[in-house]
């Protein structure tokens, strides 16, 4: 085998991959609504959470993160598990919960470490 | 000049984002799927390079100065990475998922031969030294040319000429010493 039958192997093996179709679009649906997604899915959370005291200090972790592509990154991936916590959910209380313990922990992960 | 785009014009550039996604979506998905050997992952560290990219892609537009942004994703993609390594402290623990798919017919035979030849080229590109896999990853699974690897990877486009010359070479003597390759073949 020559060195350009060797090239041809490595561009077989190496060939492109096609990212899974219900990703793509996921994706896809994410960024083409970030910015809206963004401001409508944290105004809901404020509105949730604020009603009970213990909840409170949650948004805040959301509000740190600040207005760039960090919150769009806690949105998209938070909003990702929507599906999820609903099923998980006793109660529209229950849920409005979940959603923002999902929040903060999220927002936990992206925010730069203090040391 | 103002800091944010007025409305108009952020439409433009979210549309024009959008095209950026759209073409380079399998690119930016292929490059993560060879870095990371896995689909989960893959996703992962695609999804968060098109977030990368669109915070700061206004930036990137004006600075291309017409250039193709692709080395410029790939290079996301690369930092995050290597990030992903060094927070999770790995590396891909075995061979690509399922790789090595062959859609040119082939008799079962043929199949399994160049199956096996296809496996051992990747087995070997995950051998070799970070910069010369991503640069053959580049070169191979993206078709990048050497100037755009040489922008996605911060190296002159001679540098990026003589890495890939040497992680091809490299690679040839992985294979061949497993037993396939040029080198083993000249051999029999």
């Amino acid at each position: 085998m020559s060195t350009t039958d060797f090239e041809a192997r490595l561009r077989a093996a190496l060939h492109p991959v096609e990212p899974p179709e219900d990703f793509a679009a996921r994706l896809e649906r994410g960024l083409v609504n970030l910015t809206e997604l963004a401001a409508d899915e944290l105004e809901a959370w404020e509105l949730s959470a604020m009603r009970d005291p213990r909840n409170w200090a949650r948004p805040v972790a959301a509000a740190v993160v600040g207005a760039g592509a960090g919150t769009a990154l806690v949105v998209l991936r938070v909003r990702g598990r929507h599906r999820r916590r609903r099923e998980q959910s006793a109660n529209v209380l229950d849920l409005a919960e979940r959603t923002v313990r999902d929040l903060a922990d999220e927002a936990r992960r992206l925010l730069p470490r203090g040391d | 000049m103002p800091d944010e785009p007025v409305p108009q014009a952020k439409a433009d550039l979210d549309r024009s984002f959008s095209e950026l996604y759209r073409t380079h979506l399998r690119d930016v998905y292929s490059y993560a799927y060879y870095r990371v050997g896995n689909h989960h992952d893959a996703e992962d560290l695609t999804e968060q390079t098109f977030l990368q990219a669109y915070r700061h892609y206004e930036r990137a537009l004006r600075e291309s100065d017409g250039r193709p942004l692709r080395p410029w994703l790939i290079r996301i993609a690369h930092n995050l990475a290597a990030n992903y390594y060094r927070d999770r402290a790995r590396r891909p623990e075995s061979a690509i998922e399922d790789a090595a798919v062959i859609s040119a017919p082939h008799t079962t035979e043929t199949l399994v031969e160049g199956r096996e030849q296809l496996e051992e080229i990747l087995a070997g590109v995950a051998q070799l030294p970070d910069d010369r896999r991503e640069a053959l990853i580049m070169r191979f699974a993206l078709g990048m040319d050497n100037r755009e690897i040489a922008r996605a990877l911060g190296k002159t486009d001679g540098a990026t000429k003589v890495l890939l010359h040497r992680a091809i070479k490299q690679l040839e003597g992985i294979v061949g010493a497993n037993g396939g390759g040029p080198a083993a073949e000249a051999a029999r």
